[in-house]
């Protein structure tokens, strides 16, 4: 057992920097690495990949980090975490062994776990009687499940300790909670029981606190003014202990900073109620936490209480849900409020001349008021102003015709509009989410470790 | 008395969560939250996000962390992928919020 032990994680979802999970190897002490690359986007995607080609559907990012550290790591013994494996977990193993025999490594052991894709057998649990009811306003699933494109369970980090526990290094999981690939292996090295809800619950924090990244360094911080060297932010790293106390860190040397005002700041990050955060392995009460600064860049958390877990895994199905395009148009020069918003007038009235109307449409004015509307006032005069035109239709073609209609204002509009570069926008697949519960007993993970 | 903005008292950060976007307001200190427990109610949330917020807000209160935990329902036209909105997911309320104006007593210091 390591006490304390050192958990970071390089990456807050698909997408973050692809330097931090390198860096957090390399520029001081590490245990383990987490790398969180599933969003509910992401599974659809990998669903179609993988339909297209058995032997995809997994986050290929992952795969080029493994290229670029595996020795590193085999040299280092860190371990890696990583729900890198979408929803082709054995797929992606193989292409990470494919890497480490290229390295010429050799005794490597890789973990996968699966059960959390649930696409497949969705009729016969729904016939079980698994509901899938949607979780905020309770609506049956029949209403779109000819439409579903994935299925996925956040699992509970149980499984990832069991490949610990089996000796793997690299541990590939499809859709478990981001928490969880944190939690696990501090249930991995202290031995924590399943109902010791305690532990759990701070373990659960630990990985809350770390799941988006530098979001608990001085990323996304309100006094962004005050957070030093943003251009090399530290990610940040939990020192763990058996008693569940932890302490929020970086590496030293890098940039941004650990306060109680960086961390509490994350802490509150897409937070419910919070006496009741649910998590497949414990409920947290998130009026517990205790946090003290102990030292620079050091934020000490304790007093956390869990209770037990509901009978209930949470389900993450996507479905489809029409198409969407934005489009965009820069006006300058005098009067270019009011231009922008004869633009938008222009373009809605000739797409209804053509008979083209639209489920939903969006007129933003960038610059002005897209994110806090009439919150403070716009000034008498903007030197420009990008216009942002955005339609949402079930029929892809209606979209298209849209997509068609921004460019002519260059033109045959008034005058001062610049700024349409990239094409006409093309109708994008809208992938909705249907957040639902199925009771735990119909769900079965399991857990393989193979060495190369 | 005197009105100054939020921003000079507290900080934030808001996410989504569906087509919700929940806003946690920070105090910077214990004076600061008692004064944002008694102006930035629930119903002066949502006046002050207009527009934006179609359903109700929720209020939590987090004294260990001197927050404020506000669920802004419907706000985030659709939310995720079927919004049509540039801040589909609420990323920018927090700063949103920190722009509210409250009263503060002349000899209130901001730190």
């Amino acid at each position: 057992m390591k006490e304390p032990v050192l958990i970071g994680n390089g990456q807050g979802f698909w997408g973050d920097s692809i330097d931090a999970p390198v860096k957090l190897m390399h520029d001081g002490p590490i245990h383990y690495v987490t790398l969180d690359y599933l969003a509910e986007v992401t599974m659809s995607i990998m669903q179609r990949q993988k339909q297209r080609n058995p032997s995809r559907g997994y986050a290929t990012d992952f795969v080029h980090l493994m290229k670029e550290t595996l020795s590193a790591i085999v040299e280092k013994d860190i371990k890696v975490i990583a729900s890198a494996g979408g929803v082709n977990p054995e797929a992606c193993r193989e292409a990470v062994f494919e890497v480490a025999r290229e390295l010429g490594l050799t005794g490597l052991k890789i973990g996968i776990v699966e059960g959390d894709d649930i696409l497949a057998t969705l009729p016969e649990l729904m016939q079980s009687g698994a509901e899938f009811n949607h979780l905020e306003n309770g609506e049956p699933l029949s209403l779109v499940q000819d439409k579903v494109l994935s299925a996925n369970v956040y699992i509970s980090s149980l499984p990832i300790a069991e490949a610990l526990e089996q000796g793997a290094q690299v541990i590939i999981t499809g859709r478990a909670t981001d928490p969880g690939l944190v939690l696990a292996p501090l249930v991995h090295e202290f031995g924590w029981r399943a109902d010791d809800w305690d532990r759990l619950a701070a373990g659960t924090i630990a990985g809350h606190i770390l799941e988006c990244g530098a979001q608990a360094t001085g990323g996304n911080f309100s006094r962004w003014w005050e957070v030093p060297n943003y251009a090399q932010i530290g990610y940040p790293i939990v020192e763990a202990y058996s008693d569940g106390t932890f302490i929020v860190t970086k590496h030293p040397g890098t940039g941004g900073m650990v306060t109680i005002d960086t961390v509490s700041e994350q802490i509150v990050y897409e937070m419910g109620d919070p006496k009741n955060y649910i998590s497949p392995d414990v409920c947290v009460d998130f009026t517990t936490i205790e946090l003290e600064e102990v030292g620079k860049d050091r934020v000490k958390v304790s007093g956390i209480k869990g209770m037990p877990s509901t009978d209930f895994y949470k389900v993450s199905l996507s479905y489809l849900n029409g198409y969407k395009a934005s489009g965009t148009l820069t006006i300058s020069g005098p009067q270019a409020y009011e231009k922008a918003q004869k633009c938008a007038e222009i373009v809605w009235q000739r797409l209804k001349d053509a008979g083209f109307t639209f489920d939903d449409t969006n007129s933003e004015y960038l610059g002005l008021n897209s994110c806090h509307a009439e919150i403070n006032p716009i000034p008498e005069q903007v030197n420009e102003v990008v216009l942002r035109l955005s339609a949402r239709d079930v029929n892809p073609d209606k979209i298209t015709r849209f997509g068609k209609e921004i460019a002519p204002l260059i033109t045959n509009g008034p005058p001062g509009v610049t700024g349409f570069a990239g094409g006409r926008p093309k109708p994008q697949e809208i992938v909705a989410y249907w957040p639902a519960l199925i009771d735990k007993s119909l769900v079965e993970t399991s857990v393989t470790v193979e060495e190369v | 008395m005197k009105k100054i903005r939020l921003l000079e008292l507290a900080h934030a950060r808001s996410g989504d969560k569906g087509d919700s976007s929940n806003v946690g307001l920070l105090a910077n200190n214990e004076a600061a939250y008692e004064i944002i427990q008694d102006q930035v109610t629930a119903e002066r949330v949502k006046r002050h996000f207009g527009s934006i917020v179609k359903g109700k807000v929720d209020c939590y209160e987090l004294p260990n962390l001197l927050c404020l935990n506000f669920i802004l329902h419907d706000s985030l036209g659709g939310g995720g992928s079927e919004s049509l909105r540039n801040d589909a997911q609420g990323k920018t309320h927090g700063q949103a919020l920190l722009l509210m104006e409250i009263d503060v007593p002349d000899d209130f210091e901001t730190t």
